[in-house]
Formats: C-alpha cells, structure tokens, sequence
C-alpha cells in the first residue's frame, strides 16, 4: 500500500469538491466559524484592552515596574523608614540603557486642613520631571498647573478632595505629618494644581508636593521613601528587575509590581485563562454545527461512501478524507474570521468610548475608553484551539463513515 | 490470479423476524480467463455471491479463495487492497462519483493505486475512447446519461486490466444497442486479456455471450453449464 502522501491529491480533490456540494450549508457553517472565531479575537483583544488598562493605569498610578525601598516601607509608609537617594552601582544601573525611567518619591501619611475641613491623606513628594513619565499626572490636571521644580512650594490636590474639602484652586490648606523624631511637621501649602483621575479613590487620598519641599520639612534631606522605575512594558520587567536588585545595596528591598499588587497581578495571570475559557466556550457553540454539518455531509452519500471503499479506498484515507473536507471547512472559516476581527479591531485603536457605563468601569479600576490588544498569542490560541478541537469533533463522524459496510452503503437509498 | 475457489460458502440475512438466506453452501470453482453469468430470479443469491468473491460482504461460513489469497480471513485494510489491485466492479446502478469528471471517475482507481499521471490520464482517455465517450471526458455523472455513465463505469473497472470483473446486472439500466456494445467489450477484454468476468443477469441476450452459465436459486447452485 502505498502513503497518504501520495494519494494526497486525490483525497483533497474530493475534499475540495464534496465541501462545494451544497453551497448553502458551506456558506452557513462558513459564517458561523468565521463570526466565532471572530467573536474569540475581538473580545479577546477587548479584553485584553481592558485588563491592559486596567493595569497600566494601576502601574501608573503609583506603584510603578519596580520599587526599591526600606524592608519595613510596604508594612509601615512612615518617614523613619526612608532610605537614601540612590548613588554610585545603583544610580549607574538606574540610568543605564534599557531603563525607561526613573523617580525617587517621598511618601508618608498625612493630614490635609482647610479652613473647613480636614483629611487623612498620602502624601506624595516627586519630582515633577521625572514623574511626567512615570505616572502621566500632568495629563491629569484639570485646573492650575502641574509642580514645576523639585523645590516648588505648591501641591496638587485631586478633585474630590478639592470638594471635601471645600476649597479649590489657589487657597491655601495646611498639611500636618510627622519627621523622624517624631515632632510635628507642617506648613502651609498653596493649591496650584488640580487633578482629575480615573479612579475617585486616588483624587480622594494622593496629594502631590515636590521632593525637595517636603524633605525639608520633614527633616529628611538627602532621604527619600521609595526609589519608583518604569520599563517599557509591565509584561517583561524581569531583565531590569534582576539588574536593578544586582546592583541595590544591601538592605533595601526591591519589588516588581506583580508583588507589590497582588490583585494586578492576579488580574494579569488569570486573563490567560479567561482567554481559553473564552475560546473553548465560542468553539463548543460552534462544534455542534460543525458535526452536524459533517454528520449531514456523510448522511447524504453514504452510497458515494461504499462505492469507493468496493473500489478499493482503505478505510484509513476515508477517514482522512472526511477529516481533510473539515480542516479545509475550518481553514476558510478561520481566514474569513481573522480577517473580520482584523477589520474591525483596526479602526477601534484610536479607542472605543465607553463613556456611557464610565462608572461601573472605573469601579473596575478600568478609564471609560477600552484600546482592543491584538495580541499574537490570542490569534494563535482562537486558531489552534478551532483547528485541534474542531479536528477532534470531527474524528467520531469520519471514523464511523470509514468504518461503513460498503454493501450497507451501496444498497442505501 | 483470478482461479477463485468457494467452499461450504453459506450467509443468511436478518428481515425483521425473518431469517432470509442468501448462500447456502455454495461450492464452486472458476478458472482463470472464464466469463461466467450468475442467473436466477431475484433473491436467488447472485448479488450475495459475487460481493463475497468481491470481498464486500463477509461469508458465516465456509472459505473463499481467490488464487493464493484467503478472502474471507482478510481484515478490512487488505480486503480493500485486494479490490483496488485485482477486482473491477461494475454495478447496477449508482457507478460514479458525483464530483469527479468521466476521465476522473476513471482514473480514480489508478489514482489510489500510485499509477503515474501521464500514463493513468493516456490510459483512462484510450479507453474512454474505447467505450464511445470520447469528447465526453470532462463532463461530471449528471450531465451524462444512464448508459454513457454505465461505459464510464465499466471503463474505470477494466482500465487497469483487473484480474476479475464482477459485474453486476450491468446492462440493467441500458438500452439494447448499448448493451450489445457493453458485452462486446467484456467478451474482448476477456478474450484478448484473459481478464475473468463474472456476470449476474436477468438478461437472456448477456447470458449468450457467456462460455459457462451458473443458475441460482434460494441461494443454491441449481445448474453448472459451459455454453
């Protein structure tokens, strides 16, 4: 007996052939694969989108890639665990190439007063150029403007707590926190800036003062609470981790953010498998066509079946036969689907508002327009799992017709 | 190749309740190079006869021997090869596969035994030619009639010079121009290739080209004759 390979030509020309046999149920099993796989790639990627956003702004928000800082910072934020700002292998390794950026912060816990009001607050001291990259805040500003040196005497305040507190731009509050000796620091600090973020939390708590400012007034120079690094993409920060840590003085700790946020994190590991859920849940839908179509196919020549298994056709290249008509099924269907999720994932880069369920995706930690991510391996997985899953479905239906009686097959009518 | 031996050959059917039987302890041998007619009335077992030797359908019991090769021990893969290398099967009606042209219908069993694509395209349009249906290669069954898709059926079973034709009720579904012109090529083929034909017929105008002539009936052989 010779191979499949060489009998390849003439089992893919009755492939080919018996798929165009009804061009009603092709056309309609084509469509149902094609808005499947569809329907796999575009909420996948708006998915993606999502979580990306959700993240990014996460990321952004403060925590950043990487921190480096005192052991005890995450348990207790005060000032008496503060560290240095960073010198000679550390600072040579921050401002290597491959580090997007980087920015020392100061951040304590604090009490905000007007003259109405007064407020438990974070208080954050940055460096206004550094953090431009880092967190997007001057993006952020609604009102007045963004801190304009490491020594400017104004803060910024959220807009929410603008209004709990009843004041606004211009006025002065007062901000009250502790310096290492435990004495009472504060000042008065004009509002110069306002900011509106995603999330009403981080208007409500984060207060923005820059670094110089604030270690002079908790008595802290040449300290800072946290040294903040961004990579290119929070998906691959272990390269920068690990030369980060080599290079980070004994007794500091350094964290990547799927440590420092374990919700992200978790967000982050478990959209891989909401993908595959997501795909094998479209291709079960699909799979019933799929082998009715097949079933349907067999049904109808059945006699077509036994004559060329009395002409000599092993029951192995009947089974490849049939499963060859399905994987072409497949193929056409998946080309046709991945064209239209290509088609109209593309004009959504530039964003898809959804403005009006804002809320509820903030409360998701998500802004109200969702960037699809197309990524690779979501397209791969919607193509392999079709393919596999839909081979497999098809292997009970070929295989019983291969294993046809061929006078059965001959004398049905 | 072709010598077939049938011995004690017996199979029944299941009707409902009703037992039928199709061969009851057939003995029979047929030489190389014979053109034999199975005749009897409907349900005499001629059909049942010739898809045992065929090795469509499996005996209960009794053995098959077609030359060298035990028939009825053979699994589905072999049985399969078997037909594809040494038996051309014409049938009564429903000969040809739908999506493949005459010329392809006819070269299919070439196709799946490996023979090349020049000489399988020259030998199927030889024989084409052969049968009248020259000009009608690339026309598909259902835009040729009953008894031009009879002659593509019959070429496509003795292109390749099969050891054994087995033929059944071949010119039911034609006229008798075409089946006077059908049996002609059979008792050539037979003749000059020394292919064996095994034919089964209602039909007294095939029964007289054959050299030997089995009657059947309730699945016994009732008569054994050479004409």
């Amino acid at each position: 007996m010779t191979g499949l390979g060489s009998h390849f030509k003439i089992i893919l020309t009755l492939s080919w052939r018996n798929l165009w046999r009804n061009h009603r149920r092709t056309a309609i099993m084509l469509g149902a694969i094609s808005v499947g796989v569809w329907a796999m790639i575009f909420m996948t990627s708006l998915m993606r989108g999502m979580v990306d956003d959700m993240l990014n702004q996460g990321i952004r928000n403060l925590p950043g890639h990487i921190q480096i800082q005192h052991p005890d910072f995450l348990d207790d934020p005060s000032v008496v665990n503060s560290i240095g700002e960073p010198g000679g292998e550390l600072l040579t390794a921050l401002t290597q190439n491959g580090t997007r950026s980087w920015a020392n912060r100061i951040r304590v816990p604090a009490v905000i007063a007007s003259e109405r009001e007064s407020r438990g607050i974070n208080l954050i001291g940055i460096e206004p150029a550094a953090e431009a990259d880092i967190t997007g805040l001057p993006a952020q500003i609604s009102a007045g403007r963004f801190l304009e040196s490491n020594q400017d005497k104004g803060v910024i305040i959220g807009a929410k707590l603008a209004e709990r507190l009843e004041t606004r731009l211009g006025k002065r509050v007062v901000i009250m926190s502790q310096d290492p000796d435990n004495n009472i620091a504060e000042r008065g600090f004009r509002i110069v800036g306002i900011y509106q973020a995603e999330l009403a939390a981080q208007e409500e708590f984060n207060v923005f003062a820059a670094r110089a400012t604030l270690q002079k007034l908790l008595k802290i120079e040449g300290l800072v609470s946290q040294i903040v690094l961004v990579d290119h993409d929070y998906r691959d920060v272990e390269s920068l981790y690990r030369r980060v840590e080599a290079a980070t003085p004994d007794g500091l700790e350094v964290k990547p953010w799927y440590e420092i946020d374990t919700y992200l994190a978790a967000m982050f590991n478990l959209m891989d498998g909401f993908v595959l859920v997501w795909v094998i849940i479209i291709f079960l839908a699909l799979s019933f066509g799929l082998v009715n179509t097949l079933v349907m196919a067999i049904f109808e020549r059945v006699r077509e079946i036994g004559l060329i298994q009395a002409l000599g056709m092993r029951p192995g290249l009947i089974l490849y036969q049939i499963l060859l008509e399905s994987l072409l099924l497949l193929l056409i269907g998946l080309a046709l689907g991945n064209l239209l999720a290509l088609v109209t994932i593309k004009p959504l880069e530039s964003g898809l508002d959804l403005s009006a369920v804002a809320e509820g995706m903030a409360m998701m930690g998500v802004g109200s327009v969702i960037y699809p991510s197309l990524t690779l391996y979501d397209v791969l997985l919607a193509n392999v799992v079709v393919v596999l899953l839909g081979i497999l479905t098809s292997i009970l239906p070929a295989w019983r017709a291969s294993q046809l009686d061929p006078v059965r097959a001959l004398n049905t009518h | 190749m072709s010598a077939i031996r049938c011995r004690q050959l017996c199979k029944t059917f299941k009707q409902g309740d009703e037992i039928i039987t199709g061969l009851d302890h057939i003995d029979l041998d047929i030489e190389t190079g014979e053109f034999v007619c199975l005749s009897g009335p409907s349900g005499s077992g001629k059909t049942t006869l010739l898809n045992a030797i065929g090795g469509l359908d499996t005996p209960d019991s009794g053995e098959i021997h077609m030359g060298d090769i035990r028939v009825d021990k053979l699994e589905r893969g072999p049985l399969a090869d078997m037909r594809l290398h040494h038996i051309g099967f014409v049938f009564q009606a429903y000969n040809l596969i739908p999506v493949l042209s005459a010329q392809e219908n006819v070269e299919f069993v070439m196709e799946v035994q490996g023979v090349p694509v020049a000489e399988r395209a020259r030998k199927a349009l030889d024989i084409l030619k052969e049968v009248g249906l020259e000009g009608m290669e690339d026309r598909r069954p259902a835009q040729l009639s009953g008894g031009q898709q009879q002659r593509v059926a019959v070429a496509r079973a003795i292109v390749s010079h099969p050891d054994l034709v087995l033929a059944d009720e071949p010119t039911a579904n034609l006229d008798s121009v075409s089946a006077a012109h059908l049996m002609g090529l059979f008792q050539e083929l037979n003749e000059n290739h020394r292919i064996t034909f095994i034919i089964s017929t209602h039909d007294k105008r095939v029964m007289s080209y054959a050299k030997r002539l089995i009657k059947m009936r309730d699945g016994k052989i009732i008569g054994d004759e050479a004409q």
